[in-house]
Parts: C-alpha cells; structure tokens; sequence
C-alpha cells in the first residue's frame, strides 16, 4: 500500500508539543511567575481564631474574690459564606428580626465581605447551648468565646470600674488591640489594664468552602496559646465595703475607709452607687446610658472627684500647722468672739485640744491669722502673701491641694489656693488675712476631696506621716508588690502636736460638749471630728474619724450631702458604725443601725434642684 | 521464546506487547489514584479500600479496569476488526436507548443507571466509531478524498455525535471532532486544519474586537498573503483570495448571531469567562477562578501530598473528577504539574510512533483515533481548568474520578495495543 501521507505524522507531533509547551508555560505563570494566587487561597481557606485569654481575677484582702470571668459566645459571620439560608427560620431561631437580621448583615458586610466579624455579640451559654445544634445549618456563622466580667457582690462598682469595647484613639495608642476587643475603661480595670489584660492567644485553621473547620493548619505550628491576666489582690474588705454601702444606699456622699499603718483602702463608697454587674454583657450600652443620664449621677466618684469645702475637719490641719510654725502653743486660748466669725453656743476654749473638741470657729479664726499674718514683714499684704506660701505647703504635705496618687483613674487635687490664686483675683498686693479668712474654717477657696479627708484622719492616727492611699496591695503569683504604695510620707510635723489633736478628737465623740457624741461605739476609743460644710442647698454633714486611739486600726470619712444637720447628726454614727463592723466584726447597735439604713437625709430636697457637683462653699 | 500455533494455524512468535506504552499507561492511572485520593481525604475517612468513599470505589475501578485489559490482551485484533460495524451498530442502539432511559446527572442525560453503577454509553461510543471508522477507511477501495468516501465518513462520526448531542452532552459530542486528526493523516485535504484554525481565530477576534477591526485585519492578512508571500499570482489565486474574504466578512458578522442563538446561554457565559468578558468570581466564573487559585497557590514545589487547603476544603468544584488536576497543581506544584504535562505528551507522541508503525490502514487508523480521542480529552480539560479554554466538562483519562471512561480508555488503549503487538504478524 502506498502511504503518500506519512509526513503528515510530523504535523500531528507538531501539534501535541506545542499544546504540551502552552500548558507548561500557563502553569508557569501560574504556579511560578504569579503570587496573587497564594493570598488568595491563604485568605478565603484560613482563618485566624483569636483566642481571648481570661482576665485578671480581682480578691478582696480576705480573698474573698470579687470579679471573676464568665464565658459568653460571639456569633460570627462570614458574609461571603452566608447562602441559601433560610432567613425566616434563621431569624425565629435566635430571636430577631427580619429588619434587625438586615442591618447586622450590612455592617458585617461594610467591615469585610470576605473575613469574620461579629454578627451578634455576647450570647449567653443558654443560648448558645440552645442554637449549637441549628447552626450547622446556616452556612457562614459561627461561634467565638469570650469572657465577660462577674461581680458575685454587686459592690464597690466605683473602685473596679468597668470594661467596654476598645475605641479608636484606644486602638491608636496601644496596636495590640483590635476592633471588638474589650479593655477596662475606668477603676483599677484601667489602672491595671497591662497586668489584668493577659496576652491574646491565636488558632490558624482551615475552613472549606462553607466555612466551616476542617482542622489545624499545619498541624497547628501557627497557633499560640493564650496567657491570662495576673491576678489582683485587692486591699477592700468586701463585707466592710457591702456594709457602708448599705448604710448609704439611701444617701448621697461617699465613705473612704483606710487603715493608716498602710494606706490600704479598706471601703471605698460613693453613693448612689450601681450595681457593676450593669455594665456587662450586652444590656451594657443601654445600661450605661441609663446611669450617665441619671440625675443623681451614679458613675461619678464622689469620693475621688467629688471637690467639697472640708468644713471644721479642716480645723485639725490648722491647728497643726500653727503649733508645729509656734505661733500659737498646745495652751493658747481665745474667746469665743461671735463677732469675727459665726459660732454655735459654747464656753471659750482654753487649748487647742478644747478648741477641737468644741469646734470653735473664732478660735480657728485666731490661729489662721496667726499663720497668715506672722509679722515678718510690715506690710500686711506682704505678710499675708508670705504666711499664705508656709501654710500652703504644711497643707501639701499632709496631702491636700495635690492629687494622691491613687490607683483609681481620675483623682482630683482638691485646692489649696496659692498667692498666684488670690492675685489673679483680687490682684497683687490687694488682698491679706481678713479677705481669706473663710479658709480658716475649712470654707472659702479651699476645696478638698474625702479621699483627702480620710488621708487627714489617717495622718492623725498615724501621729504625722501617711502611705498613698491605694486599693491593690500586690498582683501576680510571686505577689509583687507596688513599690509607691510602700513609700512613707511625712507631714514634717511634730508627732507630738498630733497627739494633742487625738485626744481633741477624742474629746469630741467622749467629752463633755464634743461635736461628736454619736460616733461613739461602746468599748472602742474613737476619735473624730465633725464638719458641717455650708452649701448651696442644705449643708453637707462630714465626719472624718480613726479608731482606736492608740494603735489605729481604721481611718476615715464620711460625707454625706446636703444632710439635715451638721456633721454630728449623720456622718458621725454612721462612721460609727462602720468602725463599730470593722473592729467587732458585727454590730451589736441593731436599731442605730436600722435607723441610719432606712433614712434618707435629703429626702425633703427636690429632686430636680441636686447639684451635679458640690459647689463651692459660700464665701462671707 | 518457543513458537506457538494460533487457531488459524500460523505460526507465531511470541508477541512483543510496548511495555513503554503500558508502563506510561500504569503511571497515569496510579498518579491519578493518588490524587482523587487526596482530592477525597479527610481526616475521618482515611481508608484506602473503603468503598462508601470515593477513592474506594475508583480503586474498584482501576481493579475491573486491569481486568479489562487483561482480558482485551488475549482477544485476537481480527475480532475488533470484524465486527467492528456490529459494535457500532450496537453502540448507536444504546445510545439511543439512553435516550429514554437515562437519568438526569449535571444537567445531562448521558448515564444509564444499571442499579450497581451508572454507566456512560458515550464513553462506549468513542470507542465504536474508532473502530466502524478505521474499518471504512480501512477498505481497500475506499478513497477518502472522494465525495462518496467524505459523506460516509462524516455520517459515521456525526450519527453518535448528535445522538450525544441530544442528550446535552456537548463535551462528549465535541470529542468526536477528535476524528478530524486522523483523516487528516489518510490524506484528508489540510484545508480542513486550516479552515478550522482560521475560524477559531476569527470567532475569537469577532467576540474581543470591533468587527471592522477583524476585517482590517483580515484582508491585510490576504494582501500579504497575495502580494509577499506568492511568487506567482495567477488569474485562481487573485479569486481564491477573494472569496477567501468574502467568507470570512460574513462569517465574522454571523459571529454575534450564532453566539447569541445557536449557544446555550451557560456556555455564552463560559466564553465570556475567558475571554475576560466578564470576571463573575461567585457565578459563572467561579469554577476557574477557584480552580487557577488551587494551582496558582501551589507555587513551585507544591503544598505536598495531602496538604493542598483549596482542593481540601471542597473549595473546587468537581475536584475529583473533571477538575482533578487541581490536586495535582496544588499539592505537586509547577513541578509535578509540569511532570504530568510531559508525561502525558510523551504517552500520546508514543501513541503516534505505534500507529506510524502499523502495517495496515485499520490498525493505523484506529491508533491514530484513540491517539486523537486521548488528545482532545486532554486538551479540553487541562485548558479548561487553566483557563485558556472555555468550561467543557469532559474527564482528565486515566485520572479523572469514573468507572465508565477509565474503563473505556483501557478498552480502546489495550485493543490498540494488542494490534500492535500482532503488526509482524500480518502481510
């Protein structure tokens, strides 16, 4: 047979190499020449799990534990992955609605169609326990752990703060957080955020084509485990802190409560209060909204921010200052001149400790001049300007004027007015003693802050130094202690000046005539001192107090707004009481107790008329 | 190596069957395995020889298909030969047949469901009109050039083309263009190659440029073609030239119709596709889209075996059986792909080396055909899945997922292999 066409074989070769060298080169470019492809495949067949670690626990200095974690499950979603669902059943099984369904899916959709974002936050473990066995069927959800904070005692809401979702200028700052994240916006939440945060762990899996996981990828050598926070050993007595705030449920005011030797803050109230297990979970947004909108402002700390006129406590610090400057001697008298100052009945003081006992406003008027105007130099105003600048920082010593380094974010200083204050005002050179005299009583420019207050108390107990105030005595497994909290202040006074002051302040609640008679506690040598700071509305009641005299276990004050009555009727028996719990254990005065529970001391003011902030005294 | 006597009598030395072939056969069929195998792991279902999965069930294919081939090896080539047309006669009946009993798969009625497997007539009817075909052209007297010989020639490939065809199962229908390769080598005019070629390229040029641009295009191609490239112009050329011309302006213009008419609206879509048209990554386009990021993301090397994350989260579809290559893109990287590339070009050049060395036209032929059939698959699928040729969903042989065409490619493969083992034999 003649095969006329055998050369035609050569074509048909030609034909499969080439077709052979096109596929090569397409896979070249490809597999070779092309890295789009590898993104591409990591982004929609990986998924980057973050594993959020527990937050730091928070004890009492009982160990009684006073926040703890929860875990709760973010729903989330790939909107990409979502197909074919059946919108009707999804929304009826998890309880929303077809509009609300929408409006999650947009955001969700806005942030990423292609990666995970929360499509319901914070679902609780019955529902999640409730939705596990329906959500295989919606393609593009799933689930994510989180932890929410518990308060098993729904107190000291103002010393823990609370935790939210990070904000940009958070996220700008600090680049380990990211979007939905939550850090601890206020209380030693914020303070400690570092130690309490822990360090996020990671899981790469791999997901198919409906999302779902289909194991570790690379057998897990991209994941990390997560680190949970360090735990915080908290100063507060939880049953002393749950009780004063029951004696202030219905009150408005604050209480500090240290104990001297150390500065720990035992209780810390400012009432009204709110219970901080609110701002958790999901309801938290309204009930936040609830409480800032609230007239009677729940989330401020009045016993941090709260810049009150201290009243005749003040008259302690004054009677220090003059003794330890000698202008005025342990035995000085003046009489009870009504003249120059306002003053309830009483005989004239004959000492410093009568004139604390009995709270004598013309005494004090006497000693504050002597401070003020110590004849150094003629001219008067000189002179005021000088003894103004000494007196100013005996006061900053005792921890007034400055803000104390508490580890509650947001402390105010209070104010101790300085020349360059009374210049700008009345202008140098223009004012002297008699233009600021109020201050002697604890009125006029001078403001201070019940943490300061407390601080004064504690200065007294302690016979002349003080520890910053703080509410974590150490945090961690090896108990690691904060080094500024260890750190004696002294005031530079003699100690033995503020033995005359303990035992005027023991006059005041034992003796004959003393302001203070109600803080008494049976069996307990309390010491206080009563304030009855003048205000628009009705006068604050304050009370600044230690117990017992001699070794003082606690320290503190109260303070209690627009009280009816001076600080002797309201403030007094209740830091009674509180001592009374803190040193007995129990209180045995059942119907004192009762009685200063249940009543409400402004109850005849108008709601509409409470002040946001305390304003400052009246200024005669 | 002892003589034997066959049944007619002759002596016969012992048969040299080209283990090169069969080696190259075996390595396909084993690589393929290990990819569907990989395609359908999980962690759950590991098993090799579980045959509720996927990669069970082939392993039982690849079985029957050794015995198929076994069996093929001991049936003398004169049997294809003779009842070649029977065959076809047959196939022809079930594929009609198919018709009314098919099931519904994909979209097609291409399978009829015999209870323990569903078989694919069509796999079957390749394999019948290779053997009718190469028995016609095989005839002594048969001209293939000659007008009679032409028309029973195309009847033979289009009879079980349209009857594919109405099952709506284009893929399968359109390997029978397979043919074209073979009569092309009996002496069928190369006019054919190059009309084709040339209206490939206009319906492509008519879909992407602006159809006056293609004429430009074209008649500068005849300027040149008359005027650079002939030394002689003659009186025919100047009038072949111009219908040349003429044809291709109404062909280009009949482009828009017969895309907007003739085609079925997905496979408008998939052209679309390709051509960059459209870049619809969820719908039309997914497939590709998926299939180029498994093989893209392979890079060089390959993610390893059973590692690929694409292919293993069922990201691709029909990942086992016509988007297998995928796998091998994706967990062999450039490499393997690029292996198998040559490999299978090598196993088809093979093929042409043993029908060039047939002594009869039959046995030429028919090499030449399954050669072809191999081809075609090859080519289609492998373009499909790299995106240079519109979604046609035709098996990868050897490799793809099935039972119907690996045992139908073993058919065909070892009848040719048998008769070529038999080519000393005769004359």
């Amino acid at each position: 047979m003649i095969d006329r066409y055998s050369d035609r074989a050569q074509v048909i070769k030609a034909i499969l190499i080439a077709v052979g060298a096109i596929f090569v080169i397409r896979l070249a470019v490809l597999q070779v020449f092309n890295n789009k492809y590898k993104s591409l495949a990591e982004r929609q067949s990986l998924r980057n799990i973050t594993i959020y670690p527990a937050r730091g626990l928070v004890y009492d200095r009982n160990g009684e534990l006073l926040v703890y974690n929860d875990v709760v499950y973010d729903l989330m979603v790939v909107p990409r992955s979502v197909k074919n669902i059946d919108t009707a059943y999804f929304c009826r099984s998890i309880g929303i609605t077809r509009e609300e369904f929408e409006a999650y899916m947009q955001k969700a959709r806005n942030y990423s169609p292609y990666t995970a974002s929360p499509f319901m936050k914070q679902i609780t473990k019955e529902d999640y326990a409730r939705w596990q066995n329906l959500l295989y069927k919606f393609d593009g959800f799933y689930v994510q752990n989180r932890t929410l904070r518990v308060y098993p005692k729904p107190i000291a809401a103002h010393v823990l703060g609370y935790v939210g979702e990070v904000d940009e200028a958070e996220m700008e700052q600090n680049p380990r957080y990211q979007m939905g994240d939550y850090v601890g916006k206020s209380g030693i939440e914020k303070t400690y955020e570092e130690l309490l945060c822990g360090k996020k762990g990671r899981r790469v899996v791999r997901v198919d084509v409906h999302s779902r996981e289909i194991g570790p990828y690379e057998n897990g050598a991209h994941d990390t485990v997560p680190v949970a926070g360090e735990k915080l050993y908290s100063t507060i007595d939880a049953e002393l802190q749950e009780y004063a705030e029951r004696l202030m449920a219905n009150k408005r005011g604050c209480v500090v409560a240290l104990e001297p030797s150390t500065g720990e803050v035992l209780a810390l109230v400012s009432a009204p209060s709110y219970n901080p297990n609110l701002l958790v979970g999901r309801t938290r947004g309204e009930n936040y909204l609830t409480l800032l909108r609230d007239i009677s402002k729940p989330l401020y700390n009045r016993a941090l921010q709260g810049q009150y006129p201290p009243g005749s406590i003040f008259k302690v610090a004054q009677a220090m200052i003059a003794l330890d400057l000698g202008v005025i001697t342990p035995n000085s008298g003046f009489v009870c001149d009504k003249s120059l100052v306002g003053c309830h009945n009483h005989p004239s003081a004959r000492s410093v400790q009568e004139a604390i006992k009995m709270s004598c406003n013309p005494y004090f008027y006497q000693v504050y001049r002597r401070v003020i105007q110590q004849g150094k130099y003629n001219n008067i105003y000189k002179d005021s300007q000088y003894g103004l600048t000494v007196w100013r920082n005996y006061m900053l010593k005792m921890g007034f004027g400055t803000a104390l380094d508490i580890d509650i974010p947001n402390v105010k200083s209070g104010r101790i007015p300085d020349t360059a204050y009374y210049n700008k005002w009345y202008g140098a050179g223009k004012w002297a003693f008699s233009t600021i005299y109020s201050n002697s009583i604890g009125q006029g420019e001078v403001e201070v802050v019940p943490l300061q207050m407390a601080n004064l108390a504690a200065i007294v107990a302690n016979r002349g130094y003080y520890y910053i105030p703080h509410v974590v005595k150490f945090y961690g497994e090896d108990s690691t202690k904060i080094e500024k909290y260890y750190e004696r202040h002294e005031t530079g006074i003699d100690p033995q000046y503020f033995d005359i002051a303990a035992k005027g302040m023991y006059d005041v609640v034992h003796g004959a005539g003393g302001t203070g008679h109600r803080a008494d506690v049976p069996g307990i040598a309390v010491c206080g001192k009563t304030g009855t700071a003048e205000n628009y509305g009705n006068d604050h009641s304050v009370f600044i107090s230690f117990a017992p005299m001699e070794d003082p276990k606690i320290a503190l004050a109260v303070y209690v707004e627009n009280a009816q009555g001076g600080g002797g009727t309201w403030a007094a028996p209740i830091s009674g009481l509180i001592i009374e719990k803190y040193l007995k254990g129990e209180v045995q005065r059942k119907d004192v107790e009762k009685m200063y529970e249940e009543v409400n001391p402004c109850q005849k003011l108008p709601l509409t008329k409470r002040v946001k902030k305390p304003k400052k005294g009246r200024r005669r | 190596m002892g003589r034997k006597i066959n049944r007619y009598g002759e002596g016969v030395t012992r048969l040299k069957f080209d283990w090169t072939t069969i080696g190259l056969y075996l390595l396909l069929v084993v690589f393929g395995w290990v990819n569907i195998y990989a395609a359908c792991y999980n962690e759950a279902t590991s098993a090799l020889f579980d045959l509720s999965t996927q990669q069970g069930k082939q392993m039982l294919w690849v079985g029957a298909a050794a015995v198929v081939a076994f069996v093929t090896l001991y049936v003398e080539p004169r049997f294809w030969s003779n009842t070649a047309y029977i065959i076809y006669g047959l196939a022809l009946a079930l594929l009609v047949l198919t018709l009314f009993l098919a099931v519904t798969v994909n979209g097609g009625k291409s399978w009829i469901d015999l209870g323990f497997f569903r078989f694919q007539p069509s796999e079957f009817a390749k394999f019948a009109t290779a053997l009718a075909l190469a028995k016609y052209v095989g005839t002594i007297d048969v001209k293939i050039n000659s007008l009679k010989g032409r028309l029973t020639a195309i009847a033979i490939i289009l009879v079980p083309a349209a009857l594919i065809l109405l099952q709506h199962d284009t893929g399968s229908a359109l390997v029978f263009a397979a043919f074209v390769l073979p009569l092309f080598r009996e002496g069928l005019t190369k006019y054919v190659l190059i009309f084709a070629a040339v209206a490939v390229t206009l319906f492509v040029l008519a879909l992407v440029l602006n159809k006056y641009i293609v004429m430009g295009i074209v008649l500068a191609g005849c300027l040149v073609y008359l005027f650079l490239w002939l030394n002689r112009r003659t009186r025919k050329s100047y009038i072949h030239t111009i219908v040349f011309f003429i044809i291709s302006c109404l062909f280009v213009f009949s482009v828009d119709f017969a895309f907007q008419k003739v085609l079925e609206p997905h496979q408008r879509e998939r052209i679309d596709v390709l051509l960059g048209k459209t870049q619809d990554f969820k719908g039309v386009g997914y497939n590709v889209h998926q299939s180029k990021i498994a093989i893209g993301s392979g890079g060089i090397v390959g993610k390893g075996f059973l590692k690929g994350t694409i292919t293993k989260a069922d990201f691709v579809p029909e990942q086992e059986t016509d988007f297998i290559f995928c796998t091998v893109g994706e967990e062999w990287g450039f490499l393997g792909s690029a292996a198998l590339m040559v490999i299978y070009v090598w196993f088809l050049m093979r093929l042409v080396k043993l029908a060039e060395r047939q002594r009869s036209a039959f046995a030429r032929f028919y090499g030449y055909s399954i050669m072809s059939i191999l081809f075609i698959h090859f080519f289609i699928n492998i373009g499909m899945v790299l995106g240079v040729v519109p979604v046609i969903g035709i098996p990868l042989p050897f490799f793809s997922y099935g039972g119907s065409s690996l045992m139908a490619f073993t058919l065909m493969l070892f009848v040719f292999i048998k008769q070529d083992s038999y080519r000393t034999q005769l004359l």
